[in-house]
Order: C-alpha cells, then sequence, then structure tokens
C-alpha cells in the first residue's frame, strides 16, 4: 500500500459520501460551541423545526466575552444576554455546558484537550479559527463559520473538499530559552500569513517531536495565522501520554487498544505532501512582532524595518500602513520599544506551562511602573493547579492582576481593553489593527518574553534573565 | 439564501492586501444573536472617526462607490477569525459579489453559504479592475452560469467555481435539507464507525 499522511488516513475514515464532482460528507467526532458564534445556528434549528443530531457529540462552553475580573459581575447587557442564549439553547437541545459558573469552565481550546475530549484521529469543529489547536493530537481541527455550525448540529456532518498537504518541516532543536511561540511566529515570519491558504499542515521533524503537548497547542493554534484549514502533528508516545487517565478518555484495556490505533494514524515513511516547506529551529531567537499582522515580526535583536527594504509597491505601502498604525519608527530596535501593557492568555499560551514559564522570570520581581500586567488562565482548571503551586502569589506579589479563565484581552470582547494608542505585549495570536480595542497596539510574544516585557517596561531579550537564574 | 445567477453592480475598489474579519467587523459587534442588522458595523473603524463621523478618505465613503456591491480588494481577503458576521456585515451594506485575488479558506465558505459569490482572479486582472475604478463609477457583469466578469471596456475573465457550490449559489437551495435527503447514509456510518459520545 502507498505511504499515507495523518491528513489521508482521518479524511478517509471520515467520508461518510463522495461523489465525482462534488465535496465529499464528512463525519464530525466532536463539536465545540461558544456564545459567540453559535445563537444565529440554533435560531436556524428552531424554525425548521430541526433538532440536533448528537448532542453527545457536541460540549459547549462560555469563553468569548465572560468577565476576567468577577465572574459575578456582568455588567456588560448584550453580552449577558448571549450567555443567557447559550444556556437556554444547549437546555432546550440536551447538550452538556460548561457556564461561566462550572469548573471545567475555560477557552474552549484549552479545556477540550483537559477534558480528554480531543483525540488523535477526531475530526473536530468549532466557530472559532483557532479550532487548529486540537491539532496538536493528530485530530483534523478546523474553524467553521456560524452556517456550518448550524449544518454540523443538525446533520453532524460537513460537505468538505479534501485540502491540499503541506508539510512543515522543522529540522535541528530550538536553542534554550526559546519558546514554542517563538517557533510559530518564526514560521509565519519566514513564510507569510497566506502560505497555508488551501492547505492543512502537517508539522514534522526533530523540533516538533521535542515539543511537550502543551507547546504543540501553541504551534498548531497559529496555523491559521499562517492561513492554512488547519494544523496538525502525528500522534506519539507524549501524545498518548498526555491523554492517559483524562475523564473522557477510556482506560485500563480499552486505552491499550485505543493509544494503538491512535500511534497508527501517524503518518507513514515516504509519505507525499503536495508542499513542503522547510525552518531550521536552531537558528530562531526569541520573536516579537511590530506590526499589524503576524508576519511582521522580528527577532528580539532585530529593528523595526524601513519600508523601502520592500520590493513591491503595495507591499511598501502596508509596511507603512502599519507603523503608522503601531506608531514605530523605521530603525528603532526592537528592544528599545516601551510598553503599556502586558496580557499572559488566550488560546495560544494559557495554559499551566505557559504560566510556569513567566512565573519563573517575574519570580521575586516588580512590575515595571506604568505597565498593567494581567494573567487570565485558560481554563478554571489551569487556574486551580497553577494556585495549587502558588504562581498566583508569584504574579501577584510582581504587581500583575490575577484573573478567571477566558479569551479576554486577545480580542477584547469583554471589559479587558488596550486603549487607543496603548502598546501591549500580548501572549495571543493576532495583532490586527483594534484587535485588543480600538486604536490598540500589539505585539505578539512568547510568555516568558511578555512576563520579561512586564518587568523591564520594554522588550528584552528574555534570555539574559533565564541566564541570571541559571 | 437568494439565488444569484447573473449579476450586474458598480465596484468599489479596496486596494488593500491581507484585510481581516476583525476590519471588516470589529468584534464589540459581535454580540447580536441574530444574523441581520451588521451592515452599519461593516468597516467600522476605516469607515467612521472616533467620533462616528464619516472618514472621508474611505473608498466606501466617497460618493462614486456609495451605492456598490461587488467589492474588489487585494489577496487574502477575509482571514482571521471564522466570523461570519463579516459576510452577514457585507450582504447587509448591499454587498453580492467580493473579487480578490485570494481568500483566506473559511471566510470564502461562508460566503458561499450566504449567497455572496467571491470570485478569485489573477493579481493582474484583479489590478486592472482596481485601476479602471479608481476615482470613478465603473460598473462590472457577472455571469455565474458562463462563469465570466466582464465590463464595457473590454475586461473579460473567466473564474473558477466548485460546482457543487455553483448548482447551491445558482439555485438558493438549503444546504442542510439537501444533506438530510442522505439521513439513511450518515446513520449507516454512525453504526458502522461506533461513532462515540
Amino acid at each position: 500500500m502507498a505511504p499515507k499522511t495523518i491528513i489521508d488516513k482521518i479524511w478517509e475514515q471520515h467520508k461518510v459520501h463522495g461523489e465525482e464532482g462534488k465535496p465529499d460528507l464528512i463525519y464530525i467526532d466532536l463539536h465545540l460551541i461558544h456564545e459567540v458564534t453559535s445563537p444565529q445556528a440554533f435560531e436556524g434549528l428552531r424554525l425548521n423545526g430541526r433538532k440536533v443530531r448528537r448532542p453527545d457529540l457536541t460540549y459547549a462552553t462560555m469563553d468569548h466575552n465572560v468577565p476576567t475580573a468577577d465572574k459575578n459581575k456582568i455588567n456588560d447587557k448584550i453580552a449577558h444576554k448571549q450567555m443567557a442564549t447559550l444556556e437556554k439553547n444547549c437546555q432546550e437541545f440536551g447538550i452538556e455546558l460548561a457556564d461561566i459558573h462550572h469548573p471545567d469552565q475555560g477557552i474552549v481550546h484549552v479545556i477540550g484537550p483537559e477534558l480528554g475530549l480531543t483525540q488523535p484521529g477526531k475530526t473536530i469543529v468549532c466557530g472559532d479559527s483557532h479550532t487548529s489547536t486540537h491539532g496538536a493530537f493528530g485530530a483534523l481541527a478546523f474553524g467553521i463559520g456560524t452556517s456550518e455550525v448550524e449544518h454540523v448540529l443538525a446533520t453532524q456532518t460537513l460537505w468538505q473538499s479534501k485540502p491540499k498537504t503541506m508539510e512543515v518541516k522543522v529540522n535541528g532543536k530550538l536553542a534554550p530559552g526559546v519558546a514554542a511561540k517563538d517557533l510559530i511566529l518564526a514560521v509565519i515570519e519566514k513564510f507569510g500569513i497566506g502560505v497555508g491558504t488551501g492547505y492543512v499542515m502537517e508539522y514534522t521533524g526533530e523540533a516538533i517531536r521535542s515539543l511537550s503537548m502543551e507547546e504543540r497547542m501553541t504551534v498548531c493554534n497559529m496555523s491559521i495565522e499562517a492561513g492554512a484549514k488547519a494544523g496538525l502533528i502525528s500522534p506519539d508516545d507524549v501524545t498518548i501520554s498526555y491523554l492517559k487517565g483524562r475523564r473522557h478518555v477510556p482506560s485500563g484495556e480499552a486505552f491499550d487498544q485505543v493509544a494503538a490505533r491512535w500511534q497508527s494514524l501517524a503518518s507513514d515513511e515516504g509519505a507525499s505532501y503536495d508542499k513542503t516547506i522547510e525552518i531550521d529551529a536552531s537558528e530562531i531567537e526569541p520573536q516579537v512582532t511590530w506590526g499589524t499582522n503576524p508576519s511582521m515580526g522580528s527577532s528580539i535583536n532585530g529593528n523595526v524595518p524601513y519600508p523601502d527594504q520592500f520590493e513591491s509597491q503595495s507591499e511598501r505601502e502596508s509596511i507603512q500602513r502599519a507603523l503608522d498604525y503601531m506608531g514605530l519608527e523605521p530603525g528603532t530596535p526592537i528592544n528599545e520599544i516601551e510598553v503599556d501593557y502586558v496580557f499572559i492568555g488566550s488560546c495560544t499560551n494559557s495554559r499551566l506551562s505557559d504560566l510556569r514559564a513567566a512565573a519563573e522570570i517575574v519570580k521575586g520581581k516588580t512590575v515595571h511602573s506604568g505597565v498593567t500586567a494581567i494573567v487570565v488562565p485558560g481554563s478554571q482548571t489551569v487556574k486551580l493547579l497553577a494556585e495549587q503551586e502558588g504562581l498566583n502569589t508569584i504574579f501577584i506579589n510582581a504587581g500583575f492582576e490575577w484573573r478567571e479563565s477566558g479569551c479576554s484581552m486577545c480580542l477584547a470582547m469583554n471589559e479587558d481593553i488596550v486603549p487607543p494608542g496603548k502598546r501591549c505585549a500580548s501572549t495571543s495570536n493576532r495583532n490586527f489593527e483594534g484587535r485588543q480595542g480600538n486604536g490598540s497596539r500589539t505585539h505578539l510574544v512568547s510568555p516568558a518574553m511578555a512576563a520579561g516585557a512586564a518587568i523591564e517596561g520594554k522588550f528584552t531579550d528574555v534570555r539574559n534573565f533565564q541566564a541570571a537564574l541559571a | 439564501m437568494e439565488p444569484i445567477k447573473q449579476f450586474s453592480g458598480t465596484v468599489c475598489p479596496l486596494d488593500r492586501s491581507n484585510v481581516d474579519t476583525d476590519q471588516i467587523i470589529p468584534k464589540q459587534f459581535l454580540k447580536r444573536i441574530e444574523r441581520t442588522g451588521f451592515g452599519q458595523f461593516l468597516f467600522y473603524h476605516w469607515r467612521l472617526d472616533e467620533e462616528g463621523k464619516e472618514n472621508e478618505a474611505f473608498v466606501l465613503n466617497k460618493k462614486q462607490y456609495k451605492d456598490a456591491s461587488i467589492l474588489v480588494a487585494g489577496n487574502n481577503f477575509g482571514c482571521g477569525s471564522s466570523r461570519e458576521h463579516a459576510p452577514w456585515a457585507l450582504l447587509d451594506y448591499g454587498f453580492r459579489v467580493v473579487i480578490a485575488p485570494s481568500f483566506a479558506d473559511i471566510f470564502y465558505n461562508n460566503c458561499l453559504k450566504n449567497g455572496i459569490l467571491p470570485i478569485s482572479l489573477s493579481e493582474e486582472q484583479v489590478g486592472e479592475l482596481l485601476h479602471t475604478a479608481e476615482g470613478k463609477q465603473t460598473e462590472l457583469f457577472v455571469d455565474l452560469e458562463q462563469q465570466k466578469v466582464t465590463n464595457n471596456n473590454g475586461f473579460s475573465a473567466e473564474f473558477q467555481i466548485d460546482p457543487y457550490w455553483k448548482q447551491m449559489l445558482l439555485n438558493g437551495w438549503d444546504e442542510i435539507s439537501l444533506t438530510l435527503t442522505l439521513d439513511e447514509q450518515i446513520t449507516k456510518f454512525e453504526k458502522s464507525a461506533m461513532v462515540k459520545g
């Protein structure tokens, strides 16, 4: 048999129906739902008298617009209505919901893996583009629009044309002090935000194999920022040991059976991809974005570029527009850019290991005067575990705010907003104009780099901190 | 959704690449629970200044483009967030066709589900359309059946579209109803694959 990629294998196992000249009808194993992109889908079901086909394969939480300062104070009436609507919809259609007061509540892409709902070989969708996060487990996971949410609710399937496959080969090893976030930012900086359009990316290579599950989630999470439909990593022992013992994962003998099946999903030796791109991990340095899309980035030791450096007129214009928006002069060293806000959180970097990495830098130090710094754990479980090991105390003693779980300042749909003209070092995934608040200026970084910026009041090579600790 | 077969309309040239869905509709407007009424928020922070007054320099506010129903833009249009509020806002504002060299995948799909026709043309062709429409009112004719875009000045370009989606758009079909005709097959699949909750 010809060698196959994991993408081919999952596709074949989920094809319900296929005809010449039509997309395939693909079965969906797990549908995750949140309050912002689902109300219109449920309304559509009601208008047509339809049911949810598989409530047992559907799981809901509230994350996008929940308050993080005090769960009991929902000041935004429209946000409150959206949450109440989700609650009502879940009740009416029999869907399990981790609401704002539930111990399992959290960012949908943090809790799926945490609960063991996310598993290798599954097809997973959610009305959120960062659904690619779940690909870290060797699942085919992608974001969908609300019409598709309605389609999945009603039929548990989606019409999909088989995407092209791309191998993203990350050779060598990451240097000490360089994070998974730096890796994925470097990939996007090198290949651009459109490189993955029409493709599912599979990350391979030595550097990827050495990543923990949480680091793999950070990498897969930002696949959409490279334009890819999904990003995934073939399962291995790291995947299996992460999943063992989780609530929705079988136990005992059944686990051994399922684990063997998961391992067999990995891409076969010699499988071919429609395209391959490569990067050397050992050359990657800590990254900071300076512009208004995730490819506009640099190493911490670089400078803000001059628009003249770019070839095409349209590129020069877009760089100039980005610099005007960001309030940055060409040639400015990245490590001289001062920050007003620091946000540690989001589906990219709000897991326990992210908080540990930031706490290690922060421990015994003080947030720079004039800087507002917040930590928003990805879920109630992450929050609890972090508190059990005292991370909250480290952050609070340094002058950080320690919040409840949610999407928070990543997209600023709740009250966690960066004011106009203010500059934020953020561990999130998008630095688009106005993303963290109208007129806000976002610089994407790793948790350790964000922590360093909070202490110094400007971007700094976090490896210097780490060297001092060693 | 409303079928779309042949369509003619005024072009609005938005000469920017990588227009993300956060720009098409900013997040503060995603809290509604209806599908309608999003047009007023389209390109909100580009269209309006901080006091809510129209920004005259922005292309949608220029009088020659006020009634535009065909948006022409740079590559990777609709990147970023999966929010379907972006096509809802475009549609509600009056756009039925978007032309660009390339589209982000989720946005492209979201357009198809709402009766907006996304057309991918070459960089040169899009460049020509942007150039022709610069500063003046120009019309374009779109024929989905023939997969062709033309104007009165001799511009003519063919475009590709998946035959399945073409049929859906031409007929304005409800996709869920069509899928439910395969109900038996889905049930059979569930039994054979033993899909577990």
